[in-house]
């Protein structure tokens, strides 16, 4: 077998940040799980508020109507969407590691830090873009199945809030999840953390006595991040935008360990 | 000297994989880097890509870490012995999103495909590659930034006859156009094809730093086969000049410490026929296994990695 001589690199190569952003998207977009796991997002934050609503507006006369918040059946969505983005989040990285990709990604960017903040921006803007419109047409179509009983626009006050929030709580839930997955390393534990800090221990805190739990449950990650979905306010909660800048503030800690232990270790 | 190794040691826990070694790759030739499995080559590499993180000493590539490049690509392009590819994505894609760090076409990318031979199989999941397709992944991935330097882990394993014909000229033809070429490998045979020079380790530790013909040479036994139909008055002859005489049983003398032009002139001056007169060159993996019995890890129980 004869070879060609290796062609020649025309123009001088470097590394730049634009440059890792757009490899991190290629490789986003070019394994399956994305496309899965993004899609199961979309289906959950679109179909679950039209079930949701449709239910509701079947049994109108059933229901209590005390304190029905109307933007209640289109939070189901983000709510459990959270887990295929959370999962997806992990996955960024731990796949890099469990495949051995993470060598020849160091490789290419063998200061290391780049590959992260890539990694978490990414998948953070592609989680909230796609996101944007799901919010949207749940919104609108729970609006119309329910407009018989209830009217409510993205006029009243707060609502805005809380539909561009449930975008901006899962794009943050993506980027912290990125954090975890590059700090555990392994897809299983990773996840097993996830789910522990976000299903877990939230309504394990009621086996606490009510004083503690409504001291403490406040400041978990996910009630403060949601917090910024709350259209009305309760005692034991943090009020929206502060309880939301917890939130970002457990995921720049959990980036800033991953950081640490991504310069540190040997990949 | 491109890559500069100076005392370069890495433990892991309590076991030390790499210890204290100090060698210089030059650019021009192929250099190969020869131990048992389990010396420490892969560590090395590793630690010359910045991978691990030495426990004592430097290592440099082109007179600064690898690390503080500002286009690694453009430096080093390595294949690792382990596998570094996502196996569910394309050999296109995975090339393509590597290419991008840098700022590198589809162009070059298409480029390397076409040269390795992956064109058919281009959009397939590496996950479904066989070990030689996954080779010649590796090859395009370290060429992609048309390095200067060239390094590669065992790259002839599991490659068949074709394949390794390939690599062969491929590293070759690296080292005309001027590139360092560094490659590892357990097998002294192969090496004796493709390098120039020899960088052996063991145990982590540096054993040789040598031309392939000096290690050869310096590490034969030397012996020389004689037959003759006088073998016992050839006998004599030899041991007075000082050269140690063996009979092999079929008739052929083994001599040690005589060469064969002085065992061919002690003959003629005594009158002695000779049928005969072969000198012996051990064959290089009986020098390599020399050098390293003292330094095989697990003996010879072990499994190849």
């Amino acid at each position: 077998m004869t070879v060609a001589a290796i062609p020649r690199l025309e123009g001088r190569s470097r590394v730049t940040f634009f440059g890792i952003l757009r490899s991190e998207w290629i490789k986003l977009w070019s394994v399956r799980s994305t496309r899965w796991s993004l899609l199961i997002a979309l289906v959950l934050t679109i179909g679950l508020p039209l079930l949701v609503s449709a239910i509701i507006a079947s049994h109108w006369s059933e229901h209590s109507h005390n304190n029905f918040n109307p933007l209640d059946p289109v939070l189901v969505g983000p709510g459990l969407a959270q887990l295929p983005i959370g999962v997806l989040g992990v996955l960024v990285i731990t796949a890099e590691y469990s495949t051995g990709m993470i060598r020849a990604s160091l490789t290419a960017v063998p200061k290391r830090l780049p590959v992260l903040w890539a990694k978490a921006i990414v998948f953070a803007a592609v989680t909230f873009v796609l996101m944007l419109p799901a919010i949207l047409i749940a919104f609108f179509a729970s609006q119309a199945i329910l407009s018989a009983h209830i009217s409510y626009s993205l006029g009243h006050p707060g609502v805005i809030r809380v539909v561009f929030g449930g975008m901006l709580y899962l794009a943050v839930l993506g980027a912290l999840c990125v954090g975890l997955g590059a700090i555990v390393r392994n897809t299983a534990g990773s996840i097993v953390l996830f789910a522990a800090i976000f299903f877990v221990v939230p309504p394990l805190m009621n086996v606490l006595p009510q004083n503690w739990n409504n001291a403490i449950s406040q400041y978990l990650p996910e009630n403060a991040g949601t917090s910024l979905m709350n259209l009305t306010h309760s005692s034991h909660s943090l009020t929206p935008w502060p309880g939301f800048a917890v939130f970002v503030g457990y995921t720049l800690v959990a980036l800033a360990v991953a950081a640490v232990v991504l310069k540190r270790r040997d990949a | 000297m491109v890559i500069e190794a100076r005392d370069l040691t890495k433990d892991f826990g309590s076991k030390r994989a790499v210890d204290g070694l100090t060698f210089d790759v030059r650019p021009g030739i192929v250099t190969g880097f020869l131990g048992p499995n389990g010396a420490g080559k892969s560590t090395t590499m590793r630690l010359v890509l910045g991978l691990d993180r030495p426990s004592r000493g430097t290592v440099t590539v082109n007179g600064k870490p690898y690390p503080q490049h500002a286009a690694p690509l453009h430096e080093v392009g390595a294949l690792l012995e382990a596998r570094s590819v996502h196996t569910g994505r394309s050999a296109r894609n995975h090339l393509r999103a590597l290419a991008a760090t840098h700022r590198i076409g589809k162009k070059r990318v298409e480029e390397l495909i076409d040269l390795v031979g992956l064109h058919d199989v281009a959009n397939k999941r590496a996950g479904s590659f066989s070990l030689g397709m996954g080779q010649r992944l590796g090859i395009a991935t370290a060429l992609l930034g048309d390095p200067a330097t060239v390094m590669l882990d065992e790259p002839v394993n599991g490659l068949d006859p074709e394949g390794i014909q390939w690599i062969r000229t491929v590293l070759r033809g690296l080292a005309a156009e001027g590139r360092t070429v560094f490659v590892s490998s357990h097998l002294m045979s192969e090496m004796s094809v493709t390098a120039d020079h020899l960088i052996v380790i063991g145990r982590g530790r540096l054993i040789a730093d040598t031309s392939v013909s000096d290690f050869v040479a310096g590490a034969s036994k030397k012996l020389v086969h004689v037959r003759s139909p006088k073998d016992n008055a050839l006998r004599d002859v030899l041991a007075g000049l000082g050269g140690s005489v063996s009979d092999n049983g079929d008739g052929v003398l083994e001599v040690a410490g005589l060469t064969a032009a002085e065992i061919g002139d002690a003959a003629a001056a005594n009158g002695i026929a000779l049928h005969e007169l072969t000198p012996q060159q051990a064959s290089l993996e009986e020098a390599f296994m020399d050098l390293t019995r003292d330094e095989l890890e697990f003996g010879h129980a072990e499994a190849p990695a």
